[in-house]
């Protein structure tokens, strides 16, 4: 993966998610940032005034703060299984990296395991490593 | 996109169930076979449901001055396909509906199908029609995750447009008024998620090339 284009597509993301909450002036009869599931609920309200939910849910955070922890936790389990997958990957990589046979040029020759710095000294797990 | 617990009436959470379910059958067999001839992809079909775990539940703000999540199940449908995601997004939707009062139980069978059948196969869609057409893969990626996103939002508007037809004008009315909250909403969040998505896909294919091998993922180019 490039460096530069990684950089590029991170700074667009949390371009798009502050730009908005800087822009943007919520609509002066609603709360500024609510969810647009509350506000399609309040477009049914509109709609069919006499409609009423026929099921509660089973279960309700019992406030901001729990339903806030609850989706961290969500969050978190994912997050966490990425970050292992990822830590796992470029550890993979090194090793492999390390393993490989030297190039033949004189360059190459001098010092093979300076070329990665201070990438992990190569010892005997890092070279059993396919 | 969730439609909150009861706010469908009943013949409509009862259609949109049975609508779902095979789609969730055809998912699980096609998750076990997939597992069963490719083992090694076991863990990176953990990271595409991780992803879809990860971005359902960041809620970010857009344009029109409110909050929605992207969905996170374009990456599981461009690398594996679309029946692989429809297990994962009910997971994701029936831990929201049960732990956190969102969405619901009654309205899962509608949820499912807009995040986990709709979206996916929108995903899938377009990555095969710009792959096609001789595009990059980044291009494909981008499209397939930003407009299967998008999917998702304008199949949840018909759904209440369906149920909630406005009584001057009905279906249509009522369709352009839920599309304005929830698609309109999500255009920027959707093209977050596009990003996100390529950014994922090209760290899949620089380290788990071996893995995934014969995907159409892999058969794109990795420059137009």
């Amino acid at each position: 993966m490039k460096k530069l284009p990684t950089l590029l597509l991170c700074a667009a993301i949390v371009l798009l998610t502050v730009l908005p909450l800087w822009l943007v002036r919520a609509p002066a009869e609603q709360a500024a940032f609510g969810g647009a599931d509350a506000r399609a609920q309040e477009a049914i309200g509109v709609i069919a005034p006499s409609y009423k939910p026929w099921f509660a849910p089973v279960f309700e955070p019992a406030s901001d703060e729990i339903a806030s922890l609850l989706f961290a936790l969500q969050a978190a389990i994912g997050a966490g299984v990425i970050g292992y997958w990822l830590g796992l990957s470029v550890a993979r990589e090194r090793l492999r990296r390390d393993a490989a046979p030297a190039p033949v040029n004189a360059a190459a020759e001098a010092r093979p395991s300076a070329a990665v710095g201070t990438v992990m000294p190569s010892s005997p797990q890092a070279n059993r490593v396919d | 996109m969730h439609i909150m617990e009861g706010f469908l009436p009943p013949m409509h959470a009862l259609g949109w169930t049975a609508a779902s379910l095979p789609f969730l059958a055809w998912g699980l067999r096609a998750i076990g076979r997939d597992l069963r001839t490719h083992p090694e992809r076991r863990m990176l079909l953990g990271v595409a449901a991780a992803f879809a775990f990860l971005l359902s539940a960041l809620k970010l703000p857009s344009v029109t001055g409110s909050c929605s999540h992207p969905t996170g199940v374009g990456l599981g449908a461009a690398l594996f396909g679309p029946a692989a995601m429809v297990p994962v997004g009910f997971v994701v939707l029936l831990f929201q509906a049960l732990l956190m009062a969102h969405g619901g139980l009654t309205t899962l069978g509608a949820n499912v199908f807009s995040m986990a059948i709709v979206g996916p196969l929108v995903s899938y869609g377009v990555l095969r029609g710009v792959g096609a057409l001789g595009l990059s893969r980044s291009v494909a990626v981008f499209l397939a995750a930003c407009l299967g996103d998008l999917a998702t939002y304008v199949t949840t508007s018909a759904q209440l447009a369906l149920a909630f037809p406005a009584t001057v004008g009905g279906f249509e009315v009522s369709f352009l008024k839920f599309a304005g909250i929830f698609a309109v909403t999500q255009v920027p969040i959707a093209i977050s998620e596009g990003l996100l998505t390529v950014l994922v896909v090209n760290a899949m294919v620089r380290f788990n090339a071996h893995e995934l091998r014969a995907l159409p993922v892999m058969a794109l180019k990795e420059r137009a």
